[in-house]
């Protein structure tokens, strides 16, 4: 997808003046905060579980390469193949190359934001190949033309009315030409336009929720059951995800699946969780002929060991992004790139660079709220903060902010001289302001009064009237 | 209710110093009363704007001299969770590896508290010398609901104010939007979240918005006079102490 991190500010611009968006957006409270706060009331084991999936992802990524190395062995063991992917062109070519392997025209996938963060349509499509999203949310957004705005609901940003207008202009060839108001009615249409689809695909792709290195399992949780028949009905089933997505145990998975949904949509489980194993077995009835998982790194590595491993401990539930005052303002478009909200803010720029990506960690209040709702408790203000420190040794604030950042930093640390300067100064802004105490235009304050009238200081400053007081009180 | 008079060092803070004495001084009687000797060292502001801007230097900066300014005092109060949660939380993170000021800055946020859990927590104030005649509701500052579990004490001792009536503000855990240099760097994102907080207060029909933290408050109140609202917006510490007689923020005189 195109990255448009840098205009940041544009794109949020754009996103606060577009109706539609703030409209969807509005939900975010009323859906997602709601339906997940009375999931955690109703398990008094939340929060004992989290400390738990914290513990035992740590232990993961502790010793990812021992994990990763049981896993492929137990795949391997179980008649699949395991690719390992250095970058996003890397997983690409190993996607067209086992496509090609199979004379594939169509593909079917399942949801998969690995997929989305290294451009697979787009390649697929280049290379004469036909994608085809079986995940509503990818199929509304694939039929849009646009990237998902969101880890678990892609298609978030948009109103039924607008999901009716997009039915209506694309599933004319299916023989549907009436235009559908309900949402049950828009869920049954693209059942049945997609369904006939999972028959034309040789592959079909998913992502992993979990990689289970114990035995080989790699585990897909949806609510439309899309995911099964993309990997179950092609002769070719290929899992694309990353290394941090491995865990020791199912005991392991079991933890987190019962963190993961409640988290992000509000559920006990999701409709499916699914378990693979390699490809089809000589008594299955059904399952692909060949089972390949691709893993990808992509920079991951070299995240472990520094001061933002911790983001890998991520299970994508989306909590963070429902939760952000930011995304909420905004949406997932605005960020600019695959991953939005707190989690894409920090991710991002360990994936594509903090030059690109500065505007993310500094777009926040650091208000704290992602990380009180993060089941896997990774402290997201705090490598907001760090990435903040990254781009400011970068040098990429701008310059006049930067110099005076640097003129009141060395002030401050010089209370005598602060004093005897603010003292005055805040006399001064007083008298100017007279007696409507505040300002609504001010030079050098526009980012304040743009919007808002500043508060006009009340006369003399807290310390120069306790002074004075002091020594009134010494006489 | 411990009654011992103990020596508490104010940490008056730089927006309160700077654009609203007022509070400074309700902080004052409100520790007075609670039996507390109040001191007020020299004093800028905690660094939040260079630790926020990832210039942990210049942070440092102005941390060290708040750590010597403050030592030796059996309490810091300041009347901000932000600020409070800066030296309690943020300090010891910004010293980790300096042996020296590390022990001082830990130490230091082991002595340091929001104003009103000092007075609720600490102090055990069961009383207030205040009336307030209306409808207020109040709104948590992020710092002092999720870094320094500020939640229950703020409505407690607005309960224990004579005549007055706290209405609860929806969203509550829900950012103002000011976040510091953030509600200038962007200011579209800043306004349309400040925007949202002011139609949850203009929900509750009271006249009155209070809060622990005046950045907040100068956000939310900056806005409220922008757009013409009547719902003014006072420092929780002011309604606490009986203080109410200058002008709400950003509110002139007349």
């Amino acid at each position: 997808m195109r990255l448009t991190t840098p205009a940041f500010k544009d794109n949020a611009r754009g996103a606060l003046a577009d109706p539609n968006l703030q409209e969807s957006l509005g939900k975010l409270r009323t859906g997602f905060q709601a339906i997940r706060a009375d999931a955690v009331a109703g398990l008094p084991d939340f929060e004992a579980l989290r400390d738990t999936a914290r513990d035992l992802k740590d232990h993961t990524l502790a010793n990812l390469d021992e994990y990763l190395t049981r896993y492929e062995a137990k795949v391997i063991e179980l008649g699949g193949h395991v690719h390992w992917a250095r970058d996003a062109a890397e997983a690409r070519d190993i996607v067209l190359e086992l496509c090609r392997s199979v004379g594939a025209r169509k593909v079917t996938k399942g949801k998969s934001m690995i997929a989305e963060e290294v451009g697979l349509n787009e390649f697929l499509e280049a290379n004469g190949i036909e994608p085809i999203e079986t995940d509503l949310g990818e199929y509304i957004v694939q039929l849009a033309k646009e990237p998902p705005s969101h880890i678990l609901a892609p298609a978030v940003h948009k109103t039924v009315a607008q999901v009716a207008d997009l039915f209506l202009e694309h599933h004319g060839k299916y023989g549907k030409t009436r235009r559908l108001e309900q949402p049950p009615e828009l869920v049954a249409e693209a059942r049945d336009v997609l369904r006939a689809r999972y028959f034309e695909a040789d592959v079909g792709i998913t992502g992993a929720n979990f990689l289970v290195a114990e035995n080989g399992a790699s585990v897909i949780v949806t609510n439309e059951g899309n995911g099964d028949l993309t990997q179950v009905l092609p002769r070719m089933h290929i899992v694309l995800t990353s290394i941090e997505k491995v865990v020791p145990s199912l005991d392991d998975v079991s933890v987190l699946l019962r963190i993961l949904a409640r988290s992000a949509t509000g559920q006990e489980m999701s409709a499916y969780t699914t378990f693979s194993f390699g490809p089809k077995r000589a008594d299955d009835l059904d399952g692909p002929d060949s089972f390949h998982v691709i893993l990808l790194d992509n920079g991951r590595a070299a995240m472990l060991g520094t001061e933002f491993q911790d983001i890998l401990r991520c299970i994508r539930c989306g909590a963070c992004l429902n939760h952000c005052p930011i995304y909420g303002a905004v949406g997932g478009h605005a960020y600019g790139w695959v991953y939005s909200g707190p989690m894409g803010a920090v991710l991002t720029p360990a994936l594509i660079g903090i030059t690109d990506a500065a505007h993310l960690p500094n777009a926040s209040t650091l208000c704290g709220r992602c990380e009180s709702v993060c089941p896997m408790r990774i402290p997201l203000p705090r490598m907001l903060r760090d990435w903040r420190r990254k781009a400011f040794e970068a040098k990429l604030m701008p310059p006049r902010a930067r110099a005076g950042l640097a003129v009141w930093a060395w002030l401050a640390a010089r209370p005598a001289l602060y004093r005897a300067i603010t003292g005055p100064a805040m006399r001064l802004l007083a008298a100017m302001a007279g007696r409507k105490g505040r300002f609504r235009a001010l030079p050098l304050a526009g980012g304040w009064t743009g919007g808002r009238d500043l508060p006009a200081p009340q006369g003399a400053t807290f310390q120069a009237q306790w002074a004075q007081k002091q020594r009134t009180r010494r006489r | 209710m411990p009654r011992e008079t103990v020596d508490v060092a104010l940490f008056v803070t730089c927006l309160v110093d700077l654009f609203r004495p007022t509070v400074g001084f309700a902080a004052v009687k409100l520790l007075e009363d609670a039996g507390c000797r109040v001191h007020v060292p020299a004093q800028s502001c905690c660094g939040q704007p260079a630790y926020n801007s990832g210039d942990n230097a210049g942070a440092r900066a102005v941390a060290e001299q708040v750590i010597a300014a403050f030592e030796g005092f059996e309490y810091v109060v300041a009347p901000s969770g932000s600020c409070a949660g800066m030296i309690k939380e943020h300090y010891p993170a910004l010293f980790e590896g300096d042996a020296g000021m590390g022990a001082r800055a830990r130490d230091l946020a082991g002595r340091t508290h929001e104003l009103v859990s000092f007075l609720a927590d600490i102090r055990g104030v069961e009383s207030v010398a205040a009336a307030h005649d209306g409808a207020v509701t109040y709104h948590d500052s992020c710092s002092s609901l999720r870094e320094m579990g500020v939640v229950d004490q703020p409505r407690r001792l607005l309960g224990l104010v004579a005549g007055l009536e706290l209405r609860e503000l929806g969203g509550a855990e829900e950012c103002c939007g000011f976040g510091g240099t953030f509600c200038v760097k962007y200011p579209d994102i800043s306004l349309k979240m400040v925007d949202d907080k002011i139609a949850d207060i203009e929900k509750t029909g009271a006249e009155t918005v209070l809060a622990g933290d005046l950045g907040c408050l100068m956000n939310i109140a900056g806005r409220l006079r922008r757009t013409g609202s009547r719902v003014e917006a006072r420092h929780v510490a002011e309604v606490l102490a009986g203080m109410t007689g200058a002008p709400a923020i950003g509110e002139g005189e007349s």
